[in-house]
């Protein structure tokens, strides 16, 4: 069972700060989603958790270890990130990619083994992309390359699970089949999983809990009921979105501007 | 299948090209005197076939060998399928390299070494360049090789002409510098060969790390590849095997480029495969062009990085136009 603990996380860019304080955790099973406008921090925070920037103050532990003191090998064997990918330049098979999600584990003269191979079969298989295996990923639809990456991710058999903005690029059916699978793995194998996510109806139906994030703080951080609520949505993202809620669960409607929102409208 | 078919059509291929180079010549020796000359008989035959053409055939094998390995394993770090040696500036590095050494009158056998002390100088040089912006583009690293091929050109140049050392063989290193394989002696070709094969095993090595490269670094640190040995550990080994290929060949261009992009099409991506291969296809390749750079206009000869120029250059641009999208 794993977890990812963050607290008082500072952390920015040469002199920029973004995050100024950050607390988040993820338990085994839970589907965390971050939330917040553009600018917020969010990618930062997923990059800080997945030990790829250091923060300036506070500490990330991964079952009670710090990640400060673990090499690169040891973060990959406790957390996986499943990138945001738009294209890759070389012909690998669906097969080949996800096995790189072995790379943590190569032997001294970088071959792997049954235990390997076992491994990618299970995440092909978990994910529903046994039949894509031998095609090659340049040749596959946005929303197989998707599934492709998960396995990836999975195959790395870590507790953690990371994903920035997986449904970005996908149809409204591969945004739900993503996010679906995710939650299922995520309380099958007991992963502890944090996720961007910009669509917030996304993050309502699918995230066991919600962490808002403005301006490199958390606003929030709880049921989706009570993070994505009108009045938080409209103080974060501005005017202009209308939260209703339907079977329990809220949701975000653009509402399309009024001339009372544009000044413009009335001087012209 | 695919696979052991390539690599069983590699070894047959690798076998009649080293037997057309040696075979084939200047000077026109029956075969079963170049199989005598083989086997230890004296005389002219002997001395042309056993100092001359073979060690040159070998020569010229090891350079393609090494010089399409680099390129491969240069093009999966860099995720550039337009990087090798030669348009990275990593030859024109290892050129200064090498002629600086030969300008000073140190020992034949240090030449490679120099030779990759400045092949190093220029691939850390071009990557560092390259990265000025957090992440490597294409064409930043093209540019970077561009700048550093003329400033390395213009210093050969000048101590071309102000070394009298080199003042009295200029047509001889000028040839080399073309591309001309000029392998002096076999203990030479030793030095090289081991090189070249400590390069090798390198890149093979390295090889599932750079497959982990497939979605750029900030991905490949997440699968837990350690980004700055292994950048480091590339760039020694590309600069390992651009030196040794440079010490006997000088100024190779494209076939670190079109090798790897050839064989990438028969065996798909995987680094450790395509690497692997890339060493018979680049010996293959170089073999046969070296024989086609001694036959053209015999008796005088060609340099061998004219005719891979002529042939790799319009490759090079189709690439270029077709890669247009990754470009920046």
């Amino acid at each position: 069972m794993s977890n990812v603990v963050a607290r008082g996380i500072r952390a920015g860019y040469h002199d920029r700060v973004v995050l100024r304080g950050v607390d988040l955790t993820a338990q085994a099973g839970e589907v965390v989603a971050l939330i917040g406008p553009n600018g917020a921090g969010k990618s930062t925070l997923l990059r800080v958790l997945a030990g790829l920037l250091r923060p300036d103050a506070g500490t990330v532990t991964i079952d009670g270890t710090d990640v400060t003191t673990l090499d690169r090998r040891s973060i990959a064997r406790h957390v996986a990130v499943v990138p945001q990918v738009f294209e890759t330049l070389f012909p690998f098979t669906v097969r080949e990619i996800v096995a790189l999600g072995r790379t943590s584990r190569l032997g001294p003269l970088g071959t792997l083994g049954a235990d390997d191979a076992r491994a990618v079969a299970r995440a092909l298989d978990e994910i529903g992309a046994t039949e894509l295996a031998e095609r090659r990923i340049d040749r596959v639809s946005g929303g197989e390359r998707q599934r492709a990456v998960l396995a990836m991710a999975l195959a790395q058999e870590a507790g953690v699970l990371l994903l920035d903005e997986p449904t970005a690029h996908l149809d409204p059916t591969h945004q739900r089949g993503t996010l679906e699978r995710v939650a299922t793995l995520a309380r099958a194998r007991g992963l502890a999983v944090v996720a961007v996510l910009h669509d917030l109806n996304l993050a309502a139906a699918f995230a066991s809990r919600v962490v808002l994030l403005a301006d490199g703080a958390v606003v929030r951080d709880g049921d989706p009921r009570q993070v994505i609520t009108a009045e938080l949505v409209s103080a974060v993202f501005g005017p202009g979105l209308r939260v209703v809620t339907h079977d329990g669960r809220p949701f975000v409607i653009p509402e399309p501007a009024t001339v009372d929102d544009v000044p413009h409208a009335r001087a012209g | 299948m695919r696979t052991v078919t390539v690599f069983a059509l590699l070894a047959v291929a690798l076998v009649v090209s080293a037997t057309a180079g040696i075979l084939v010549g200047a000077v026109s020796i029956a075969p079963g005197d170049v199989l005598s000359a083989l086997l230890g008989a004296e005389g002219t035959n002997g001395t042309i076939i056993r100092e001359l053409r073979l060690p040159r055939v070998l020569g010229a094998a090891l350079v393609g060998g090494a010089l399409a390995a680099s390129g491969a394993l240069l093009q999966g770090m860099l995720r550039n399928p337009l990087a090798d040696p030669f348009v990275t500036g990593t030859s024109a590095g290892a050129s200064l390299g090498a002629v600086l050494a030969v300008a000073l009158g140190l020992e034949p056998v240090i030449v490679p070494l120099a030779a990759f002390a400045g092949a190093l100088g220029a691939i850390v040089l071009v990557w560092r360049l390259a990265r000025l912006g957090g992440r490597t583009t294409v064409l930043t690293v093209l540019l970077a090789g561009v700048v550093l091929t003329s400033f390395a050109g213009a210093l050969v140049t000048f101590i071309l002409v102000s070394s009298d050392r080199l003042a009295l063989r200029l047509r001889a290193v000028l040839g080399w510098l073309q591309g001309g394989i000029s392998v002096i002696s076999w203990s030479e070709l030793a030095v090289v060969a081991v090189v070249v094969a400590i390069g090798v095993v390198g890149a093979v090595l390295l090889a599932p790390r750079v497959d982990a490269y497939a979605f750029g670094e900030e991905t490949a640190a997440a699968l837990g590849v350690d980004l700055d040995r292994t950048t480091a550990a590339v760039l020694a080994t590309t600069a390992l095997l651009t030196g040794a290929a440079v010490a006997i060949a000088g100024l190779i261009g494209f076939v670190g480029l079109v090798i790897p992009h050839a064989l990438r099409f028969l065996l798909g991506a995987t680094h450790r495969r395509l690497i692997i291969a890339s060493i018979p296809a680049g010996a293959i390749t170089l073999v046969l062009a070296d024989l086609g750079a001694r036959t053209a206009l015999a008796p005088a000869e060609l340099p061998v990085g004219v005719i891979t120029g002529i042939v790799g250059a319009p490759f090079f641009l189709a690439l270029l136009v077709r890669s247009r999208r990754v470009i920046v």
